[in-house]
């Protein structure tokens, strides 16, 4: 297809329901950054729930965006596989990074059982003090009645720490860890953080790797202990693994804790913002807390969605997936289908069953941190009721530029002081 | 109407009448038993309602069925009475049923 016809087929700022079915494609990075990406799914939802697009950047793809066909895909591993990839995008050529979110069985489970104890429940509540100790270092710092960047100086500087923490990086240089992990899921462009995938490759081979190989020939050296480079040099399915696949498996994690955490923070006080009746709910109620976070991170769904590869023909919803297709499952979607959550559109920080919800996947695959993940934002909305009245949204939040990463750029706010 | 017993890792015990024909998870959420959060809401796919079956019940109730074996493998603390309680049936049978709650969970 020319690039004249692409551009014919651009969606954003068009309305749903006019565009024909046929020239759909949820995966224009527009979409997302404009925040107008909802309705799209909400149209194929409805009509086409099991969704060919037959050209995108990415190539063709199918598109799954009820909750309960995302089920049955996420529970057939054996059909649809995570190799080679989990993102649309295709594995760069030459630069064959490998990380256990994108592995089958039996090598995905003994890879991930070796590093899964950091966020087993004794563990997190070991981390916990740690946690919380940092967060009341970053938010007593914060001015009062001023404005401020909310992503940068609390979502990044918090999930920074915390990755600094886990993996025993040498702590002062944590803004390297988010750098890089956005290094890896940018979009290049003229006007990205990166312009060019070469770049990308360059920087992860020229810093990240060294860094880490560093610390990895520094901890096999070592007795073992409890941070994630030392659980990999030292755990048995792990140790003899290469450098590409061990800066893979660390991306995975510093990926997995970063973009994540970052944006349900971020999107924590957005949807409370733009709710005002819940965000009285919770300053009268601050026990809603631990139902509220789930919720957030439904609502944010930080990550759309996961890509599978059918390893044989399969007939999903009465569609016929062929072997070889790529498959997204589009938890952004499957999150706001009313057939599984009532009144989706709606945040409502005090839900039935908040964590039935997709954002963390399901089956084997499914997300290795997400009582982390919960533990982190309850900690953070606890230190946060105890200090403002109003963590107040200033002006409009600058969304990512991404299909795969939901989330902001920037958000500007004022912190209102609790009155004495 | 079946009788249950969930034993906490710390000895507290929950006893609950669970309906016949729902599953031995929905009796905890529906009793509101501590360490079975059920994610996934029954499909066998996020392993958050782990059991240790009682040994005297384990053969009644019976070993994992393959979806469940799938998940529950990646778990380095399953027992060999291991279930994720979603796939096991209230019936009749299970009359006095006692199963554990892992520490894990909690």
């Amino acid at each position: 297809m020319s690039v004249a016809e692409r551009e014919f087929n651009h969606m954003f700022g068009k309305d749903p329901y006019s565009i024909p079915l046929e020239g759909y494609d949820v995966s224009q990075p527009e979409l997302f950054m404009s925040g107008t990406e909802l309705p799209y799914f909400e149209r194929l939802r409805k009509e086409a729930p099991v969704h060919y697009c037959n050209d995108s950047e990415n190539g063709p793809y199918w598109s799954v965006t009820r909750y309960k066909d995302i089920m049955e895909v996420e529970s057939n591993p054996a059909v649809f596989s995570s190799e080679p990839g989990i993102t649309l995008a295709d594995p760069e050529p030459d630069f064959d990074i490998s990380m256990f979110i994108a592995m089958d069985e039996p090598k995905h489970g003994d890879q991930r059982k070796t590093v899964q104890d950091i966020v087993a429940p004794t563990s997190l509540a070991n981390l916990e003090p740690i946690i919380r100790e940092r967060i009341e270092g970053i938010l007593d710092t914060l001015p009062l009645n001023e404005t401020f960047d909310w992503v940068d100086k609390v979502s990044i500087e918090l999930t920074g720490q915390m990755l600094a923490t886990l993996f025993d990086f040498p702590f002062e240089q944590r803004r390297k860890l988010t750098y890089w992990s956005d290094v890896a899921t940018t979009i290049p462009g003229p006007d990205a953080l990166i312009q060019s995938i070469e770049e990308r490759q360059n920087i992860l081979l020229t810093e990240c790797l060294p860094a880490f190989t560093e610390l990895w020939n520094q901890r096999v050296n070592e007795p073992p202990k409890g941070d994630l480079i030392s659980m990999l040099a030292h755990g048995k399915e792990t140790r003899d693994m290469g450098p590409m696949e061990f800066m893979g498996n660390l991306m995975l994690l510093i990926i997995g804790g970063n973009d994540t955490t970052r944006n349900s923070l971020s999107g924590g006080v957005l949807f409370l913002n733009q709710n005002p009746d819940q965000y009285d709910k919770l300053r009268a109620h601050p026990e809603l807390i631990p139902k509220m976070i789930p919720e957030i991170i439904r609502y944010q769904t930080p990550l759309t969605h996961m890509r599978r590869t059918a390893t044989e023909d399969y007939t999903l919803n009465g569609q016929n997936i062929k072997k070889g297709d790529k498959v997204a499952m589009w938890f952004l979607s499957g999150n706001r289908d009313p057939e599984a959550i009532e009144n989706p559109d709606d945040f409502i920080i005090d839900r039935e069953r908040p964590r039935q919800h997709l954002s963390f996947g399901f089956g084997i695959h499914r997300c290795m941190g997400n009582r982390l993940a919960e533990m982190q934002l309850r900690v953070t909305w606890e230190e946060i009721l105890k200090r403002f009245e109003k963590v107040e949204v200033v002006g409009d939040p600058v969304r990512n530029y991404s299909p795969f990463v939901r989330g902001y750029a920037e958000l500007p706010v004022q912190l209102r002081p609790i009155a004495k | 109407m079946t009788k249950i017993t969930f034993v906490k890792h710390d000895g507290e015990k929950f006893e609950v009448d669970a309906e016949n024909g729902t599953s031995v998870m929905n009796a905890a959420v529906d009793n509101l038993v501590p360490g079975i959060d059920a994610d996934c809401g029954g499909e066998c796919a996020c392993a958050t309602c782990h059991v240790y079956v009682d040994e005297s019940w384990f053969k009644k109730v019976g070993g994992t069925n393959d979806a469940e074996e799938a998940i529950m493998s990646l778990n380095p603390d399953r027992q060999e009475t291991s279930r994720l309680c979603c796939q096991v049936p209230v019936t009749d049978e299970m009359e006095g049923l006692v199963v554990r709650l892992p520490e894990f969970q909690f």
